[in-house]
């Protein structure tokens, strides 16, 4: 069956949401139902039909061509199905996410995978800020799910992360896998100040350290651990790069002492 | 009693009278495939009837490093009891104090299923509050801090109630010698089968039992029509030949396996011959009233 195919006109002059654009929604509707969903985020109106190129197909796999990082939220709340993005996109990519898979061959903006549940979310470019991180307001962040970078993360990677796996296989900014409450951040290079800021839980692995490690994380060794060998098999699937960093004894700082402190960072690059 | 022969066996026209058990499976893994063979055989060991065990269980397989969770040398083992809970006893028990305890050993699931026993989930309190949670690639895994590094447990196994237990295979000799080659050929045949395990000391048990006895409080006795030394004096099952009885005691995931591994047995024993191994082959059974799986010989001939 052929995808649902959307290609951008041109540069949209206003941001766009793109959040009702999910296989769940669009799976009953009609060509002319689709074209006026409204997608605008200012008073000037803006419908799916003046932005886009619309081919129907089949509704759960959906393609979007010539994307711009003017599209905000591809793929919130997406509950199954495919979302192939062929270009870069703004804000909260697969922000909600349940199941399903979401693709960005281009880069995504900040917040991609917020308070996402389930699913996959592949971008091959950069990450912008706060990568699976809460919008204000909220407890936390991720909850479940896989987010794998091809490219480098901005800072504040993981914020609050409470389950689920992040693979960076670039670099990340500062301040990665800040109050984490759970689940798993890997960064394949390096990683910037200040890594598991006031985390409780979880398991950050690094694997070519950071810039500057807090005093509140506590040196306990280097270890060839049999979880890690566990987690080698699972990212595999995701990342052979980053699946190389686990592969090794690492050393294990265990942290953020100033808060609960039963986190962990893991750091490679020492042999 | 009607009899069939195979390459100079006779094989009795009886059957196996088994019952329904409770089961699990695990994969335990360690650095090297001994030490993955001692936990399991730690871990199963005192588990040969659930009269006195508690639990019946014995290893299924070995497992080579490409196949197990953590890529490391691993065995399966099984388990059967006749409850849901006191196969969580018995497993909480053997994986604790079995285990958990051998050098770099982990332990897996080696069951799916809805139902499932707690594995990683009730030992996690050895940890003390440095146990670790993770999820990944659906699964639930415990992290305990040991002396040699980390134990590695799944939360959970599944619980098969489709299982059962007591199968068996009755093989009667001329004397100990020939009795025991055909009853080592049958084990090693039974042990090749999936899902299946001969719980007894090296897959034989030598006692056969029957229910009750003449004490109060004896839960099971010595068969006496299957004792060669009674022939004389007792309402006997063996013919003047027999000198020498050992029994294969099946137990086995599902019907499937234990008819397998019944048939597997047989097979075995009739490629070995009445000269060099057994002279006959029965099963034992309570004339088909306690047991609703009844394992016919004649439809288990090679």
């Amino acid at each position: 069956m052929n995808p649902l195919i959307l290609t951008l006109r041109r540069r949209p002059e206003q941001r766009l949401d793109l959040s009702q654009l999910v296989p769940h929604r669009l799976a009953s509707m009609t060509e002319a139902e689709i074209a006026r969903i409204a997608i605008e985020t200012t008073r000037r109106r803006i419908a799916v039909g003046d932005a886009f190129r619309l081919r129907m197909g089949d509704a759960q796999s959906i393609r979007i061509e010539d994307a711009d990082d003017r599209l905000d939220q591809v793929g919130e709340g997406l509950a199954g199905g495919e979302i192939i993005v062929e270009g870069d996109v703004g804000s909260q990519a697969g922000r909600l996410m349940t199941a399903g898979r979401l693709t960005i061959k281009g880069s995504a903006g900040p917040w991609a995978g917020s308070g996402m549940r389930g699913g996959l979310i592949e971008i091959a470019g950069d990450a912008g800020d706060r990568l699976g991180g809460p919008l204000a307001g909220e407890i936390a962040g991720m909850r479940g799910g896989v987010v794998v970078v091809r490219g480098d993360a901005g800072g504040g990677v993981g914020d609050r992360l409470r389950r689920g796996t992040i693979i960076v296989e670039g670099r990340a900014g500062p301040h990665p896998g800040s109050r984490m409450i759970a689940g798993t951040l890997i960064v394949r290079r390096t990683a910037g100040p200040l890594p598991g800021y006031l985390m409780k839980r979880g398991t950050i692995v690094l694997g070519e350290g950071s810039e500057d490690l807090s005093p509140t994380f506590l040196d306990c060794g280097v270890h060839d651990l049999v979880a890690l060998r566990l987690m080698t098999a699972f990212v595999r699937e995701h990342s052979r790069r980053a699946a190389v960093v686990l592969g090794r004894p690492l050393r294990r700082f265990a942290g953020d002492m100033a808060v609960l402190g039963k986190g962990e960072i893991f750091v490679g690059g020492e042999d | 009693m009607r009899q069939l022969t195979a390459n100079g066996v006779r094989i009795d026209d009886t059957f196996a009278e088994a019952f329904h058990m409770r089961a699990t499976a695990l994969v335990i893994t360690a650095d090297s495939a001994r030490w993955a063979r001692q936990a399991a055989l730690t871990m199963t060991g005192f588990a040969t009837s659930v009269i006195g065990c508690g639990c019946e269980a014995g290893i299924d397989r070995e497992i080579g490093k490409g196949e197990t969770p953590d890529g490391r040398p691993g065995v399966r083992v099984l388990l059967f009891a006749v409850s849901t809970s006191e196969l969580q006893t018995q497993l909480q028990r053997r994986v604790a104090q079995c285990v958990l305890t051998s050098p770099g050993s982990a332990c897996y699931a080696g069951l799916d299923g809805e139902e499932r026993l707690k594995l990683g989930n009730a030992l996690r309190y050895f940890g003390d509050g440095w146990q670790i949670s993770k999820r990944f690639g659906g699964k639930h895994f415990w992290r305990l801090p040991v002396m040699d590094g980390e134990f590695v447990c799944e939360a959970t196994t599944g619980l098969t109630k489709d299982a059962v237990g007591g199968g068996n295979l009755l093989i009667m000799g001329r004397d100990a010698r020939t009795t025991l080659a055909a009853a080592e050929a049958a084990v090693d045949a039974v042990r090749a089968v999936a899902d299946a395990i001969a719980p007894f000391p090296g897959g034989i048990a030598r006692s056969g039992s029957k229910v009750g006895s003449k004490y109060k409080g004896v839960p099971a006795s010595t068969n006496e029509a299957y004792c060669p030394t009674l022939k004389g004096a007792v309402e006997s099952a063996l013919d003047p030949e027999i000198g020498t009885v050992l029994e294969i005691v099946i137990d086995g995931l599902n019907p499937a396996s234990v008819a397998s591994a019944m048939r597997a047995g047989i097979a075995a024993i009739a490629k070995l011959g009445a000269r060099r191994g057994a002279l006959r082959v029965g099963a034992g059974n309570y004339g088909g009233k306690l047991g609703p799986h009844h394992f016919h010989l004649k439809d288990l001939l090679p």
